[in-house]
C-alpha cells in the first residue's frame, strides 16, 4: 500500500477536521 | 520506514497524511517550528498538536511512536477508557521498545483518571517495580508507591 502524501499542508487540516482523523505531518529533506 | 507495508498501512488507516519538504515549504517549517528532518508531528482534528519526534527510526520504534501519539490523542480528549487500552496495548508489547516504559506510566494515569481510583496509580508504581524499573518513568511513578 502506498501512502497518498497530501502536500497542502492546510487542505490536510481541513480534511482532518472533516474526517475527525488526526493528522500526521512528515516535515523531510528526502526527495519527493 | 515509510516502505515498510505495516507503516503504510497503519498511516493509511489511521491519519489523514502530509508532508512538507524543507526546501519548497520552509514556511511550513517555521510555522509548525520544525528545525530538523526528519520531524513527524502528530495534530488532532482540530489541528492541536499531540505528539512530535525528530529523527530516523527504524520501522517497529516508528510505529510505536504513531500508537503513542494516538494513545495520546485520545487522552487529550479525555476519552480515558482509550487511552488507557492504547497505553496498555504499548506497554505490553514487545516491539514497542523505548516507547512502552512511557506507555506503561500513562496507561496508569489514563486509569487513575477514568476511574478516580488511587490504587490505578499504586498499582502502576508496583509494576515499575518488576518491568522498566530502570527508566525515568519508573522515577516518576515512584512517588505513588504506598
Amino acid at each position: 500500500m502506498e501512502i497518498q502524501w497530501q502536500r497542502d499542508v492546510d487542505g490536510a487540516l481541513r480534511q482532518a477536521s472533516q474526517s475527525g482523523r488526526p493528522l500526521l505531518l512528515d516535515f523531510s529533506a528526502a526527495p519527493m | 520506514m515509510y516502505p515498510d507495508p505495516t507503516v503504510a498501512t497503519f498511516i493509511t488507516e489511521n491519519f489523514v497524511p502530509a508532508r512538507a519538504h524543507v526546501k519548497e515549504q520552509p514556511e511550513a517549517f517555521e510555522r509548525f517550528e520544525a528545525q530538523w528532518t526528519p520531524t513527524i508531528l502528530i495534530l488532532d482534528p482540530s489541528g492541536s498538536e499531540r505528539h512530535r519526534f525528530e529523527g530516523y527510526l527504524p520501522a517497529p520504534d516508528f510505529l510505536a511512536q504513531l500508537r503513542l501519539g494516538l494513545a495520546h490523542a485520545a487522552r487529550a480528549r479525555s476519552d480515558w477508557g482509550d487511552a488507557e487500552r492504547r497505553y496498555r496495548e504499548l506497554a505490553d508489547d514487545s516491539s514497542a521498545g523505548d516507547v512502552a516504559p512511557e506507555a506503561q506510566y500513562w496507561a496508569g494515569v489514563s486509569k487513575y483518571k477514568g476511574s478516580g481510583d488511587p490504587g490505578a496509580l499504586a498499582e502502576t508504581a508496583e509494576r515499575f517495580k518488576t518491568r522498566f524499573s530502570e527508566s525515568p518513568w519508573a522515577k516518576k511513578a515512584s512517588v505513588w508507591s504506598g
